[in-house]
């Protein structure tokens, strides 16, 4: 199935590294390939450090990757060179923010906040227009058309991050990259945020990249999800794949790890814990993403290839 | 029945600012036993921080406490000048908070850090509360303890850190801890250790804990008692099972709703925001979110009703003229589980 549907991004062998050469050399993200599909949500999973949020940056061209590549419909973003392929690209492609006190000027009115798109790609003809276009966003993201002419202080958190949504909005992107939208909102919040940016995407067929830490609501929001851990990507499959039947012992873990609403739950948990070096590499024998099962990708050897495949079969057999 | 170690009746905070007095704390009453842990939960500006600030005599200096009383054993926290509350703080009642990279001092030495309650609220010497902040160390969990001792804050990662923390906090076996969203700053799987070492400890010390926090997957797993608070009201009352399986209030409905679990496929957010304290709703504060409000929960703020010994509500469905609702789906589901577990109880 999946097969058939158009990829919007493909990013191959992506590696990310910082103070190449120096002592203090880090591989942010090492060696990490994926595909998002048009009009899907993939979210990518891990704790600080895995790297996620760089792969994010990586794919916004905030960074020059230092190897492999990232094709946006079909386009080596790394061949961007000059202002107006730029330009074309982040009309494309928007970014959504975690911390909604911090991604608004607060010397700004909301109405040149969620215009600066707008006036960057000429896409209003006059004031009026700008001002129509400014607040039919508003209405979009669920604020109140007079909101325009107020500042981001007089605006609670869950009010921002709507601001931030309607701001990555006006360009008409087809691509957004929401790097942990919701982990500084309340619970009753966060699920407003989430509802909307799930209509969003329904009404305006967009395709986002989901950063967050939170596994419930990852898989909640996601059609597909990736798991990262130190820079690299572990395992892809669908959400319900993924979570129903992790494969690779770094997702189990980490799966086992969410507080779960649910005392009864709570009381007969069992953390299962992680030992990291069983993803030591061999030089002959490398690890690299292979499909298990058809649309579910685990990290490892060669060898390891026939172990995963049983252990699907038997999820399989207890369901 | 367990001893009641603290008391907090009918407790009243405002905080004066520019625009008026925003009353933070609008008659909160609870008591904490010994041994067992009690969770607040609610949203940021509920007024659960500022409870257990009061606890601790830490108020900012526009708060005011405007009625109620703590009781600690027979003694009232509010009536305590700061000199006597410096020998409460730190040695019965201790407190671990949020952040762990701005909770430690990044200019001393870690382990002066840990003995520092023990040199001056037990009087012990300078050797000995280093040998006894070294065997904390290690009771907390942290490897090469002997050599770690003499490092400095910015020498370990944020787990560590709140481990570190921990064992400050517990170095004079307080009677109450106070845990103020200690793991909300860390991953998950720290945070499952971290949790873990909380309830180890606790056994060993005999400790109470007040865990405040807004992740209901962590009260579910750590507290034995539930309060929930909004609007700087405590709205519902219970122990664990009572609150996640059997909830009476719109609002405690809400917020299991609309938290995601591994296997939810539709999220039910709450509506709206929470009101403004400069001019707190008459009525039920949750009035203006709640799909199920009837009139007179705009005009007239409700009583608790009991549900059980241990369970009580402020919501006037509970009244015995009010009309029977259907709760949503998920807190029908719970409902379910709550009888079955109640019948095997029984048995």
């Amino acid at each position: 199935m999946s097969e058939k549907r158009k990829k919007i991004l493909e990013v191959k062998h992506l590696k990310q590294y910082f103070n190449v050469g120096k002592p203090d050399e880090v591989k942010a993200v090492d060696d990490v390939t994926f595909d998002v599909y048009e009009g899907e949500t993939f979210g990518l999973v891990g704790e600080s450090g895995s790297g996620k949020t760089t792969t994010g940056r990586s794919i916004i061209h905030l960074y020059e990757p230092t190897d492999g590549s990232i094709l946006f419909e079909g386009k080596d973003i790394s061949k961007l060179k000059t202002k107006a392929d730029f330009l074309s690209f982040r009309r494309e492609m928007q970014m959504i923010f975690q911390d909604p006190y911090a991604s608004l000027n607060p010397r700004m009115k909301i109405k040149d906040i969620v215009a600066e798109g707008i006036d960057i790609h000429h896409l209003a003809k006059d004031d009026a227009e700008r001002s129509k276009m400014v607040e039919d966003l508003l209405e979009t993201v669920g604020l109140n058309r007079d909101h325009s002419s107020r500042y981001p202080h007089e605006f609670s958190g869950g009010q921002r991050q709507r601001i931030g949504i309607a701001r990555a909005l006006a360009v008409k992107p087809k691509f957004i990259i929401a790097d942990e939208p919701i982990s500084a909102l309340d619970v009753s919040i966060q699920a407003q945020v989430v509802n909307l940016l799930k209509d969003l995407q329904r009404e305006h067929g967009l395709t986002y990249l989901f950063i967050a830490h939170d596994l419930s609501m990852v898989k909640y929001i996601s059609d597909r999800i990736g798991v990262m851990h130190y820079g690299k990507l572990l395992e892809v499959g669908t959400a319900d794949e993924v979570y129903a039947h992790p494969l690779h012992d770094y997702t189990a873990s980490l799966i086992s790890a969410v507080p779960v609403p649910d005392p009864e739950y709570e009381r007969n948990r069992k953390q299962i814990p992680y030992d990291a070096s069983i993803e030591q590499d061999h030089p002959d024998n490398p690890r690299k993403l292979r499909e298990i099962v058809p649309g579910h990708f685990v990290r490892c050897t060669e060898d390891e290839v026939a172990g995963y495949r049983k252990k699907a079969e038997a999820y399989k057999q207890k369901a | 029945m367990a001893e009641r170690i603290l008391d907090v009746k009918n407790l009243k905070i405002d905080f004066h600012t520019y625009a008026g007095a925003v009353k933070a704390i609008r008659d909160v009453s609870f008591h904490l036993d010994k041994g067992e842990t009690l969770a607040i939960v609610g949203e940021s500006g509920s007024g659960k921080s500022v409870t257990t600030k009061s606890l601790m005599g830490l108020l900012a200096n526009n708060a005011e406490v405007t009625g109620g009383s703590i009781m600690f054993h027979d003694q009232d926290i509010l009536k305590k000048s700061e000199k006597e509350m410096q020998n409460i703080r730190g040695k019965d009642i201790a407190m671990i908070f949020q952040d762990p990279m701005t909770s430690l001092d990044p200019t001393m030495r870690i382990g002066q850090q840990i003995a520092e309650p023990l040199i001056k609220h037990k009087h012990v010497d300078k050797k000995k509360a280093w040998s006894q902040a070294l065997e904390l160390m290690k009771l907390v969990g942290i490897t090469d303890a002997e050599e770690r001792i003499k490092n400095y804050p910015h020498q370990f990662s944020g787990g560590q850190r709140q481990r570190i923390v921990i064992a400050i906090a517990l170095v004079c076996y307080p009677e109450i801890l106070i845990a103020d969203e200690p793991t909300t700053a860390l991953d998950v799987t720290i945070q499952a250790q971290i949790l873990e070492l909380m309830k180890e400890l606790q056994e060993k010390i005999e400790t109470s804990i007040i865990f405040i926090t807004h992740d209901l997957g962590v009260v579910a797993g750590m507290a034995d008692r539930v309060a929930v608070m909004y609007a700087g009201q405590i709205v519902e009352y219970g122990t664990v099972d009572e609150i996640f399986f059997n909830p009476q209030h719109p609002y405690t409905w809400g917020l299991l709703n609309s938290m995601p679990t591994l296997s939810s496929t539709k999220l039910e957010a709450i509506p709206g925001t929470p009101p403004d304290l400069l001019d707190p709703p008459k009525g039920d504060p949750f009035v203006a979110r709640n799909p199920y409000a009837m009139k007179i929960d705009a005009e007239q703020r409700p009583p608790f009703f009991k549900v059980s010994e241990t369970h009580y509500a402020a919501t006037w469905l509970l009244h015995p003229d009010a009309p029977k609702v259907t709760p949503p789906d998920e807190i029908v589901r719970r409902r379910q589980t709550f009888k079955d577990i109640m019948a095997h109880k029984a048995i």
